[in-house]
C-alpha cells in the first residue's frame, strides 16, 4: 500500500531514529526531531519505535491512502482532518482506502507526525531511513516529499496487533509552550568565554529566532564576549574561532559572540566555531519542538545530573508504552 | 631525531552532554597533532568498546560518541586516556594509507560565477577574485604562482566531515610554507558542487553543493561523495576520502575537465592512487625530499 501525496506542505520528510555510525566522515543523525513524539505514535498503530514515520514541518501534507490504513498525528497542536472531518490528534485512526489525510493550521511548536500501520517503507541507506537531505540520501529518493509522489507503506507487524489503548493519556503528551528552560553541560570551549559572557549565557533571555531548522535553531539575545588571545596556528582571527573540530549533536556554538546556534539532528559535523555547551540528550526533543519567538533559558546542569534525567526520560518513555499497553 | 608528537602536552578531556566526549590534543594545528588524533582515534577503534556510537578524528582533537547506557562516561575516558599514556611511551607506528592524484582545473568558471555573487560584503577584495587575494596575502607574485604552490606538494586528509564526505586538507609542508586564507567575511549560501576552497591553513573539497565561507580556487574535476555508488572508487562506500589519505592535486585544462567528465559518465574514470607508508619523523625531518617519495608512487600507475 502507499500514500499519494497531493500537496506536500512545508517540509514533509521521512525520519526515524536516525543514522549512527558515520558521523566520522560528515553524515549526520539525522531523524525524527522529535523523537518522543514520533515513537509514540508508532505505539499506537501497532509498530516498534524503529519504524519510520512522517515528520511535518508546520504546514502539513494533504495525502490519501490507496488501501485501508492505520495512523496517528502526534506532536505539535494541529487540527487534523479526513476527507474535511475533525478527528483527534495522540489517538489511533482508521483510514478507508481513497480517504484523504490533511491538516489546519499549527497551534503551537514545529513538528507533527504521521505514524502508519507497518511504517513508511522507503529502502534503508546506511541502516536508516531518515532522509538527509543535503547529501541526498535516505527518506524518499533523498529529499522532502513532492507533489505526486507515491510513498509506500510497509505491511503490519506482529499479524497487525494494534495495542489495547486507542490514544496517548493526557499526561503523557508534550507541552508546546512559549517558555522554555534547556538543560546543559558546560564544556568544550566554554573556558573561553568572560564571566560575563558566562553569565549572559546561563542568566540572559534567549529568543529562538526563525533561523531554525533540522540543522539547528538559532538564538538571539544579550550575546557574549569571548577571552582575548593571540589566536592558535590554524584557528582563524576571531576569539570565538577554532582549529576546526567535531560538532557534538546539541552543541551550542556562538559565532562571533552574537547568536548562541543549537545544532541538532542534520548538523554539519564540524567546523570552526567553538562550543561552550550541550544539551542533554533528555532536553534534545524539548529544542525541537521550540518555534520562532519561544522564550530560553539555558540551565547548567552536571554530567551526574544530566545522566539522571536521561534516566528518567527513558523511565516516562516507557510508562507511556506500558500506559498504551505497547511494545517498545 | 625526537619527533615533535613526543612533545605535545597531554590531550583535554572534555564533555558534549551525556553522549559526547571531546579530546583536544591540541589547541592549534600541526601535523604531530593531527597524528596523535589519527593513532588514538585508530587504537580505540581496534578496542571495539561495546557503546560507542562514532568516532571522529578532526583536525587536532577527536570527538567520540558514546551510548552512557552501555559504557559509562569514565570508564570511557579512562579507556581513552590509557591509549593517550600508552603512545606517548611507544614509538610512533607509521600509518598505511594511500596517496590519490585529484585532478582539478583552477580558475574556472562555475567558481568565478558564484564569486560574482558574493562580493559586496561578503569578500576581502570585492573588485578582484578569490585567488588573486589569496596570492597578495600570501606574498606571492600572482595566481599562477599561487596555483603552483596548492599543487606542487600533497596535503594529509587532516579530517572529514562538516557536510558528507568533505575532507579537510593540510599540506605537507613547513609551517612557514602554509597557504593561510582568511575565509569570507560572511559566508556565501552558495558554493558550486566539488569547489577546491581553502580557510585558514586548510583546504577543502566540497562534496556536495551548499554554504561555505572557503575562499574559492576552482573545481575538482571528479566526485567525491556518491550516494548511487555508480564509479568503481565507491564500491565500497559512499565518501570517497578517509583521514590519512594523502592528495596530490594536479592541474587541468578545460579540455582535459571535459574528457574526464566523459569518462564519469561512461561509468569508466578511475582515481589515479597507490599504497604508501606515511611516517611522521620523516615527514616532518624534510618536508619536500619525503613529498617526493611519496610522490614516486604515483608514477607509472
Amino acid at each position: 500500500m502507499a500514500f499519494e501525496i497531493g500537496n506536500p506542505g512545508l517540509a514533509t520528510t521521512v525520519q526515524d531514529q536516525g543514522r549512527t555510525g558515520h558521523y566520522n566522515v560528515g553524515i549526520p543523525q539525522s531523524g525524527s526531531m522529535d523523537q518522543y513524539s514520533a515513537e509514540l505514535g508508532n505505539a499506537l498503530v501497532g509498530n516498534t519505535a524503529r519504524e519510520a514515520v512522517l515528520e511535518c514541518t508546520y504546514l502539513g501534507p494533504v495525502l490519501t491512502t490507496d488501501s485501508d490504513a492505520v495512523i496517528a498525528v502526534t506532536g505539535a497542536p494541529v487540527k487534523v482532518k479526513v476527507n474535511g472531518e475533525p478527528r483527534p490528534q495522540w489517538s489511533r485512526l482508521l483510514l478507508k482506502a481513497g480517504d484523504q489525510l490533511a491538516f489546519g493550521v499549527i497551534q503551537g511548536g514545529t513538528r507533527y507526525y504521521i505514524a502508519v500501520q507497518g511504517g513508511i517503507d522507503v529502502p534503508e541507506v546506511l541502516g536508516s531511513r531518515s532522509t538527509y537531505s543535503l547529501g541526498g540520501i535516505g527518506g524518499f529518493k533523498g529529499r522532502k516529499l513532492e507533489a505526486g509522489d507515491v510513498v509506500p507503506v510497509g505491511a503490519p507487524l506482529n499479524d497487525g496487533k494494534l495495542p489495547p489503548a486507542e490514544t496517548v493519556p493526557e499526561e503523557f503528551r508534550p507541552v508546546y509552550a512559549k517558555e522554555q528552560e534547556v538543560r546543559i553541560v558546560l564544556g568544550l570551549y566554554d573556558h573561553r568565554l568572560t564571566e560575563e559572557g558566562l553569565g549572559n549565557l546561563l542568566n540572559g533571555e534567549w529568543k529562538v529566532t526563525p533561523v531554525a531548522d533540522r540543522m539547528g535553531l538559532r538564538y538571539s539575545g544579550p550575546g557574549v564576549s569571548w577571552k582575548e588571545r593571540e589566536q592558535p596556528f590554524g584557528a582563524g582571527s576571531d576569539p570565538s574561532n577554532i582549529v576546526d573540530a567535531g560538532y557534538a549533536v546539541g552543541s551550542i556554538q556562538i559565532p562571533g559572540g552574537t547568536q548562541p546556534i543549537i545544532l541538532h539532528r542534520d548538523a554539519v559535523s564540524g567546523g570552526g566555531y567553538a562550543m561552550v555547551g550541550t544539551v542533554i540528550s533528555a532536553d534534545m526533543d524539548v529544542v525541537a519542538r521550540a518555534a520562532p519567538g519561544t522564550e530560553t533559558r539555558f540551565v547548567a546542569v552536571s554530567l551526574a545530573d544530566a545522566l539522571e534525567a536521561r534516566r528518567d526520560f527513558a523511565e516516562r518513555r516507557n510508562k507511556a508504552w506500558a500506559a498504551l499497553g505497547a511494545n517498545r | 631525531m625526537t619527533t615533535e608528537a613526543a612533545v605535545l602536552p597531554g590531550a583535554r578531556y572534555t564533555w558534549g552532554g551525556d553522549e559526547f566526549l571531546f579530546v583536544e590534543v591540541s589547541e592549534a594545528m600541526s601535523l604531530p597533532a593531527n597524528f596523535k588524533v589519527m593513532s588514538i582515534a585508530g587504537r580505540l577503534s581496534e578496542a571495539r568498546l561495546p557503546g560507542i556510537v562514532d568516532i571522529c578524528p578532526a583536525n587536532a582533537s577527536l570527538l567520540v560518541r558514546f551510548d552512557p547506557d552501555i559504557l559509562p562516561p569514565e570508564q570511557l575516558e579512562t579507556a581513552v586516556r590509557e591509549i593517550e599514556r600508552d603512545l606517548m611511551s611507544h614509538q610512533e607506528r607509521p600509518l598505511e594509507t594511500r596517496i590519490i592524484e585529484v585532478p582539478v582545473w583552477y580558475e574556472d568558471p562555475f567558481t568565478a560565477e558564484v564569486a560574482q555573487r558574493f562580493r559586496e560584503g561578503f569578500h576581502q577584495e570585492p573588485e578582484g577574485s578569490d585567488i588573486d587575494y589569496a596570492a597578495k596575502v600570501n606574498h606571492l607574485k600572482d595566481a599562477a604562482e599561487f596555483i603552483q604552490r596548492h599543487h606542487e606538494q600533497p596535503w594529509l586528509v587532516s579530517m572529514v566531515g562538516f557536510v558528507a564526505g568533505l575532507p579537510f586538507l593540510f599540506q605537507l609542508v613547513d609551517r612557514d610554507k602554509q597557504l593561510e586564507v582568511p575565509k569570507y567575511l560572511s559566508p556565501r549560501t552558495d558554493t558550486p558542487k566539488l569547489t577546491v576552497g581553502h580557510g585558514g591553513c586548510f583546504g577543502c573539497i566540497y562534496s556536495v553543493r551548499g554554504a561555505g565561507g572557503y575562499q574559492m580556487f576552482g573545481v575538482a574535476a571528479a566526485p567525491i561523495f556518491d550516494p548511487d555508488q555508480a564509479l568503481a572508487d565507491f564500491k565500497d562506500f559512499m565518501v570517497f576520502f578517509r583521514p590519512g589519505d594523502i592528495v596530490k592535486f594536479k592541474p587541468v585544462t578545460e579540455a582535459e575537465y571535459n574528457a574526464i567528465q566523459a569518462e564519469i559518465s561512461a561509468g569508466t574514470f578511475r582515481y589515479r592512487q597507490a599504497p604508501v607508508t606515511f611516517e611522521l619523523s620523516s615527514a616532518l625531518a624534510d618536508p619536500e625530499g619525503y613529498n617526493r617519495e611519496l610522490m614516486e608512487a604515483l608514477n607509472g600507475i
